[in-house]
């Protein structure tokens, strides 16, 4: 109802001159945000021909649609499909490691005493507030002196180090669970690692969903920490596979015109297939991410 | 995406807790105190803390003041990447694309997550967030690869709009005085969404009253905005000014794609991450990139720092 009384009251002031400029911006950005993402779907379902000579958004066929999958997936004997799989080897590793680590760390901050709970929570403030591209290089050399270059390990271990995870976990315990809970089911006679798994484990299904689809996601879109650990195509994420298939481009790398060559629809379907995990989640996740990203808004 | 903690989260957290321990401490205290358990919860995660936060950051700290003999050089790392012809221009770089990109990100962002707001009607400012948000899926190479589409004129959908700004080829597009404009638009194309949705919650969380009140004292809609919304919404912008400062300084994956997409007009070493990794991988200097990767390191940090322990711009409401 405010809302609408918002609404008369400025269309009486600003006029509709007012509105349509804003129609108009909203108009403009809606284009920026969205055609590209439609020509996007759009081109992969056209031969290279067609996706100069034609309408950019007209649509191709589903015969080019099934030739640029074929010539992506016979890229170098296969090599996009190992890309995938160990793109979900290290996604979901690391994410499994990182939810059996933050999920307890994160209850332990919020509801438990120990010497250093203060310094580590500090500590967890400001990694997670650097951006982690920072700490790519620095890892990597200690890495390196210790010769885990090259392992699914060096990706995966760097990962699943996750302060942000452990950040949502400990407000939401210190928020959404009451003390006096725990503490009865102390009086009760659990000891301190039923009062985490009978009581507040059990409470915990929507912060473990939460930090699974933000680790998920920044770890299947993670570029520079693969870029830097992984020297070899075999050990590739799609995300740096990528570059692989740009390199291959004869239109951006004209050196490369040859028989493994990449045209660019098939580029297209490739950065398409390289995002889906990642726009499915999205698409089915949005209502439940948007209240997760404004909780903090919206709540006292 | 933007990995975005809210804000009012963040300050809660630390002061909060302190309050809860001093508060409820005493209450629970006997329930909870020092069970030895919370130990064994704590420490997988503090062991990686030490192990990729700690010991790196302690690691690039030792390599930057040494040579490859292992001997101490004093600030001699320091001062040989700087005096590299190659670091200035890649400080240049990366604050001209800093500044267009938050100068975009502040102005659009607010502005549109004020417009969103002010629509009427529910579905169509649903639609509208879910249409800027969707971006945020495509992030990294993805997004990269996208844009050298839209920017390549023999296919992009926009190739008549290039045409008319006088771009007729790739190579014209990605002239060196476009590149960061460039990289502000893919960052700002992946990213607002995710910001826009935050400032919404944050307008959202504004209450009615204070707009009733400020309506019937006869501001326009304009006024409203400009009076009450914005101020109310300037700790959240000087939060995302903070994140996307720190993250915007780590430039690597588009110059990076751009330079081989364009058979090096753009310079491999265009930012300063790149001149790092052009160090350790090209040079195998590990000494000159971990004197880099410090100077940026201790960037991020003090951003970070700043904003955890000036929190008070955040806790008054």
């Amino acid at each position: 109802m405010a809302v609408l009384s918002t609404e008369r009251r400025r269309s009486s002031l600003s006029g509709w001159s007012g509105r349509s400029i804003i129609g108009v911006l909203l108009v403009v950005f809606i284009l920026l945000f969205a055609v590209p993402i439609v020509w996007l779907l759009l081109a992969v379902t056209k031969s290279s021909k067609a996706l100069v000579v034609d309408h950019p958004f007209s649509p191709g066929s589903w015969s080019a649609l099934v030739a640029n999958w074929h010539q992506l997936f016979d890229f170098q004997d296969g090599a996009v499909t190992t890309w995938i799989g160990n793109s979900a080897l290290y996604a979901i590793g690391a994410l499994v490691i990182t939810l059996v680590v933050s999920i307890p760390a994160g209850y332990a901050l919020a509801l438990t005493e120990f010497k250093l709970r203060q310094a580590l929570l500090v500590l967890t403030l400001v990694v997670m507030l650097i951006p982690s591209t920072a700490l790519v290089l620095p890892i990597f050399l200690e890495l390196n002196s210790v010769g885990l270059i090259g392992s699914p390990l060096s990706v995966i271990l760097p990962m699943s180090f996750f302060p942000f995870g452990v950040y949502l976990t400990y407000i939401y315990f210190s928020t959404s669970i009451p003390r006096d809970i725990l503490a009865a089911a102390r009086i009760d006679g659990c000891s301190g690692l039923q009062v985490f798994t009978r009581v507040a484990l059990p409470l915990a299904a929507p912060i473990v969903a939460l930090v699974a689809f933000f680790s998920f996601v920044q770890n299947w879109n993670n570029f520079f920490l693969p870029f830097v650990m992984l020297p070899s195509s075999d050990g590739y994420p799609i995300q740096v596979g990528l570059t692989s298939l740009l390199a291959s481009t004869p239109a951006f790398n004209p050196s490369s015109a040859g028989s493994d060559s990449v045209q660019l629809p098939t580029l297209a379907l490739g950065t398409i297939v390289s995002i889906l995990p990642v726009l499915i989640v999205f698409l089915f996740s949005q209502r439940f991410l948007v209240a997760g990203m404004t909780a903090g808004g919206t709540k006292e | 995406m933007t990995l975005a903690p809210s804000s009012d989260q963040l300050t809660v957290g630390p002061s909060q807790g302190r309050r809860s321990r001093r508060g409820g401490g005493k209450r629970a205290g006997s329930a909870f105190a020092r069970s030895p358990i919370s130990y064994v919860f704590v420490s997988p995660y503090a062991l990686l803390t030490i192990v990729f936060g700690i010991i790196p950051s302690l690691y690039a700290v030792v390599l930057a003041f040494t040579d490859a003999d292992g001997g101490f050089v004093g600030f001699d790392n320091f001062t040989k990447v700087i005096d590299d012809f190659r670091f200035w221009p890649a400080v240049f770089h990366v604050t001209i694309y800093l500044v267009i990109w938050l100068l975009g990100l502040v102005v659009f962002v607010v502005g549109l997550a004020l417009m969103v707001h002010a629509i009427g009607v529910r579905w169509v400012s649903a639609t509208l967030r879910f249409v800027y948000y969707l971006p945020g899926a495509l992030a990294g190479a993805s997004s990269v690869l996208l844009w050298l589409f839209v920017l390549d004129p023999t296919a992009s959908p926009v190739s008549g709009l290039l045409s008319a700004m006088g771009f007729h080829s790739f190579v014209q597009v990605i002239q060196p005085g476009n590149l960061p404009a460039i990289f502000a638009i893919i960052a700002f194309w992946t990213g607002a969404g995710g910001w826009i949705i935050i400032m919404y919650g944050a307008l959202n969380n504004i209450s009615t009253e204070v707009i009733e009140a400020a309506r019937i004292d006869g501001a326009n809609a304009v006024q409203i905005a400009l009076r009450i919304q914005l101020p109310m919404l300037r700790k959240w912008v000087a939060y995302m000014g903070v994140m996307s400062l720190a993250a915007g300084t780590q430039l690597f994956v588009e110059p990076q794609l751009l330079s081989q997409a364009s058979n090096a007009v753009v310079p491999n070493d265009y930012s300063l991450n790149q001149l790092a990794y052009q160090y350790a991988f090209q040079q195998n200097d590990f000494n000159g990139a971990a004197a880099i990767s410090l100077l940026l390191l201790v960037v991020a940090l003090l951003l970070s720092w700043v904003f955890v322990t000036r929190g008070g711009l955040f806790e008054k409401e």
